[in-house]
């Protein structure tokens, strides 16, 4: 039994150089853990840099009956947003929001435009498409198309698109289409220039805007 | 005592909406809806999304089952959500629980009724009177304020855009 000062100054060292040990491996572990997240953040992040062709060439019908392509939108840049006007929520929310950033830059605002496709033309005609933008107070470009001039846009700006009926024991009753609701901010030479997300700060947004036009 | 209590809320909850006045809050015995605001319409938009707060001050759950309006064909209640970026409305099919002593809130964003086939589109200004189906409060009777296009809160009872 460790009953003499000795084994217990003994047992003190024992029980130190344990502590240190323990230490030391923690730091090691963590220092490894540490490097091996920084090495997959930097693995993560590599493909978003990569640049691709984006947004391609298109073709569409504005709600005035003439035709809107991507070179026809050449000189100036534009956002870019996708929906509906059966859309109830989303769809308002991001082109007032669209509206509200445009008239806070102030004289930057009208630097650019900004283009709504409906990817519904079964529903929406272009001059119903027209009068929904007239709405939001400010210039809007609003446009749609044939489904395979849709389908090539959509492609162009991998917006993601889905019809799913309303009610799912009434496969071919009202439907609602779940679709990308980003906006796409494209520079005067129609290349990608950044992407406005739903949740954004709005400052986050107008710094982007500024940029866009800057 | 406590139907009656109920019934006589219900009452006065219709009797408030008799009048055309700015009733902002209507209850049904322990249920009462407030912050009801629509947006305004585009000439051949057929549809359009409610939004509204729900109380429930009673001890007991209960569920918003239906909503109806004679400015639209079908009033149906809805989810939203967004998963990776891409925007997903969904029917709900078994209405909408409204917990003992708690608020739901329908709101841009996640829950919200939608109106079909609009019989008109929904002018700046006006009120649509939409009648709410809860499974125990029965009946409740709200107007639902048509606010700008460019809402995206209840502006109580003051319509406009910014």
């Amino acid at each position: 039994m460790a009953d003499t000062d000795q084994d217990i100054a003994s047992n003190i060292a024992a029980v130190r150089k344990l502590l240190w040990l323990v230490a030391g491996v923690a730091a090691l572990l963590g220092a490894i853990l540490f490097l091996g997240l920084e090495k997959n953040g930097v693995e993560k992040q590599a493909p978003a840099t990569a640049a691709l062709p984006f947004g391609g060439t298109f073709e569409l019908t504005r709600s005035d009956g003439s035709v809107l392509t991507d070179k026809s939108l050449a000189g100036r840049p534009y956002a870019i947003f996708f929906g509906f006007t059966r859309c109830p929520d989303v769809c308002p929310t991001t082109l007032a929001r669209l509206a509200l950033l445009r008239k806070k830059l102030g004289a930057d605002g009208d630097k650019f435009d900004i283009v709504f496709v409906s990817v519904d033309p079964e529903r929406d005609r272009p001059q119903d498409i027209g009068a929904y933008a007239e709405m939001f107070g400010t210039p809007i470009i609003a446009a749609t198309g044939t489904d395979a001039q849709l389908a090539q846009i959509r492609k162009g700006f991998g917006v993601y698109m889905k019809k799913v009926p309303l009610d799912p024991a009434q496969p071919d009753g009202d439907y609602t289409i779940d679709h990308t609701a980003g906006i796409f901010l494209m520079d005067a030479k129609g290349r990608l220039s950044s992407i406005i997300d739903h949740h954004e700060a709005e400052e986050t947004a107008l710094d982007k805007l500024r940029m866009l036009v800057g | 005592m406590k139907s009656n209590s109920a019934f006589a809320l219900a009452g006065l909850g219709l009797a408030m909406l008799a009048t055309p006045i700015l009733a902002q809050n209507v209850s049904a015995g322990p249920i009462s809806a407030s912050k009801a605001w629509t947006r305004q319409t585009a000439p051949n938009q057929s549809v359009g999304g409610g939004f509204l707060t729900i109380r429930n001050a009673g001890k007991t759950d209960d569920r918003l089952l239906t909503a109806s309006t004679p400015l639209a064909a079908e009033v149906q209640i809805h989810s939203m959500s967004m998963d990776k970026g891409i925007m997903k409305m969904r029917q709900i099919k078994e209405g909408i629980t409204i917990p003992a002593g708690k608020s739901v809130e329908l709101k841009p964003g996640g829950l919200h009724i939608m109106f079909i086939d609009l019989k008109k589109p929904f002018k700046l200004g006006d009120k649509i009177p939409v009648t709410l189906k809860f499974q125990r409060a029965g009946a409740v009777k709200v107007n639902f304020d048509v606010q700008s296009i460019s809402s995206t809160s209840a502006m109580e009872g003051h319509h406009g855009g910014h």
